[in-house]
């Protein structure tokens, strides 16, 4: 019961096979029974699920279903507000805020009659890659409780992995959500930048941002896809494109949609020791996969490649330390008992309730943006972001996609990067993508035999590229040797 | 770029950003610091010279709306994250300037 998918649960609720309250109250039996090793979620309000689940079956005995999905559980990643439920950013600061309004894709999911199910674990304020940085508790990954789940979107993408919930919902900055689904064994997905809405997500880099799904496989993301993307009015950075409607599409597909499909091997990421052996070994069979099918495999280059880390750094820390100044302990959040002046409110409440992590990112941001320093590192960092960007384009012109690992190396153990350059420097595959702004999806490709652990590769597409982006994914899920990536828990 | 080195004072650039940092910590940023500020020099190396920045992935600007009022949310919803209120109207704040409640 609990190995269903999206399209699965909806099935089975339109066939009448299960009611809503039998499947939520499923996956709260599911949540009881692993979460306690797991920790996947940071709150979850029984009582909040199954009213939405019994509205979800009223509705569906009067003929009134919202869609399809009406009555399947979404986790939502716990900065992406969701009226009265916390939202805390995995942060002390905030946590005990609780959200006033639906950001905009919660008001589509529900308008779609999903059930929200619970906040998930992450980075504090998204910034990490192992959930480590969250200030509240640390997220195992279901394939070996002693390893991360990566991260920011750890919690989200671990609960999808240990079958808590179908889908859930994360967010993509530098690879937040394709980090996690790789190290997890799910697929994740960033949408072209300003797909979809930022309007309720708490912003960490606004230029780089982007919500997106979690899930079992490519149809389930086209699912969501469709229905959290398009214009939004309260959010001026959004595309001024309508929702995609991409999803028979991808149901459509078969792996004939791979024949004379041109799949592009940056030069920069395959050269050199950066791989280890068991991810290269990963890509060398997906490759070969993917040839077999019809597909023909054509050497790219990413000429900037080697400055995409630092260039990030930059820009999304520069953005972060001005996204961060609201808390401050006056309108919202905590505030510092001791303080009896105003300036030591600020000083004490941002000292106490931000972590090591987000302390130095404000810090490194503060400095790229303060005086005398603006020109040489935020300005600078933004022209070589339009270089980076230009790879791209150009690489998109002799390839239809372009294949990359989504990490370095497998899922490490807890405490094993202590060392935070270390850590940003496995971003390597994901983070320029969101600088340039294009789409991506991470799919598990394969199980490393020795270890067990999952390993994900990411299929990146021009900017508006999501349906041929997930047409090809699919077909890849398809083909490839592993077909259900379950672990056991 | 010039070769001269810029050097992060962590101290000062707390201050800026308004986070209170103790000793030990302090001392540890400022080496963590320095490292990571030592990688991201790396772009100086680059020739930007004629490039047009780009603040934002999508190609969008000056994305206006209609100039129309509105009250979208009660007070009351808005002050219920808020530490401390007066009268449920207003959010109550530490003194300004130090001392001035005494006047």
């Amino acid at each position: 019961m609990s190995t269903y998918t999206l399209t699965q649960a909806a099935k089975a609720l339109t066939n009448g096979a299960i009611s809503s309250d039998e499947l939520t109250k499923n996956y709260l039996e599911r949540v009881k029974s692993v979460d306690s090793k797991v920790k996947a979620f940071l709150s979850i309000d029984e009582e909040y699920i199954l009213n939405q689940a019994k509205a979800s079956d009223l509705r569906r005995s009067k003929g009134e279903t919202l869609s399809d999905f009406d009555g399947v559980p979404i986790v939502m990643k716990d900065n992406i507000a969701v009226k009265d439920l916390p939202c805390t950013c995995a942060s002390k600061i905030l946590e005990k805020f609780v959200s006033p309004y639906d950001a905009t894709v919660t008001k589509r999911l529900k308008e779609k009659g999903m059930v929200m199910f619970g906040r998930a674990n992450m980075d504090e304020f998204a910034m990490g890659s192992s959930c480590e940085n969250s200030g509240f508790q640390k997220t195992c990954n279901p394939w070996d409780l002693e390893r991360v789940p990566g991260g920011s979107s750890g919690g989200s993408a671990a609960a999808v992995a240990s079958l808590q919930a179908p889908v859930a919902l994360g967010s993509d900055t530098g690879g937040s959500i394709r980090q996690p689904a790789a190290f997890c064994g799910v697929a994740g997905l960033k949408p072209t930048y300003g797909r979809i809405s930022r309007y309720g997500l708490v912003a960490f880099a606004s230029s780089l941002d982007q919500i997106g799904p979690l899930a079992h496989d490519s149809v389930d993301l086209a699912a969501i896809l469709d229905i959290i993307s398009g214009n939004d009015p309260l959010d001026s950075t959004s595309l001024p494109d309508q929702a995609t409607n991409i999803l028979e599409s991808i149901v459509q597909t078969t792996p004939d949609d791979l024949k004379g499909v041109k799949i592009g091997l940056p030069k920069e990421y395959f050269s050199g020791d950066g791989l280890s052996p068991e991810i290269a070994a990963s890509m060398t069979a997906t490759q070969k996969a993917l040839e077999n099918a019809g597909a023909q495999l054509v050497e790219v280059s990413l000429p900037r490649t080697e400055y995409a880390i630092a260039t990030y750094y930059i820009i999304a820390t520069a953005e972060a330390s001005a996204n961060l100044a609201r808390f401050d302990g006056i309108r919202y959040g905590a505030r510092t008992e001791h303080a009896d002046d105003l300036m030591k409110t600020y000083f004490e409440t941002r000292g106490n309730g931000f972590g090591e992590e987000v302390k130095r990112r404000i810090i490194l941001g503060t400095y790229a943006l303060s005086s005398g320093y603006y020109d040489a590192y935020y300005l600078r960092a933004q022209k070589v972001r339009t270089l980076i960007r230009q790879d791209f384009e150009k690489a998109h012109e002799a390839c239809d996609l372009i294949l990359t690992p989504v990490s370095p190396c497998l899922p490490f153990k807890f405490g094993e990067k202590s060392n935070p350059l270390q850590m940003y420097l496995s971003d390597i595959f994901t983070i320029a993508v969101n600088l340039a702004g294009n789409c991506a999806v991470s799919v598990p490709a394969s199980i490393d035999a020795a270890t067990g652990l999952p390993i994900g590769v990411q299929f990146v597409g021009p900017a508006m590229g999501e349906e041929k982006l997930l047409r090809i994914s699919r077909a890849f899920e398809q083909i490839r040797e592993q077909k259900e990536f379950i672990p056991n828990l | 770029m010039s070769a001269e080195k810029m050097n992060i004072d962590v101290s000062y650039v707390a201050q800026l950003a308004r986070i209170e940092l103790d000793e030990t910590t302090k001392q540890r940023l400022q080496s963590e610091m320095e490292e990571i500020v030592g990688f991201v020099d790396q772009l100086g190396t680059l020739d930007v010279e004629g490039i047009e920045p780009t603040a934002h992935a999508a190609p969008l600007t000056n994305v206006l709306r209609d100039d129309k009022a509105g009250t979208p949310y009660e007070r009351s919803t808005m002050l219920a994250n808020a530490p401390a209120t007066v009268d449920d109207e207003l959010i109550k704040v530490p003194p300004v300037i130090p001392g001035e409640e005494e006047a």
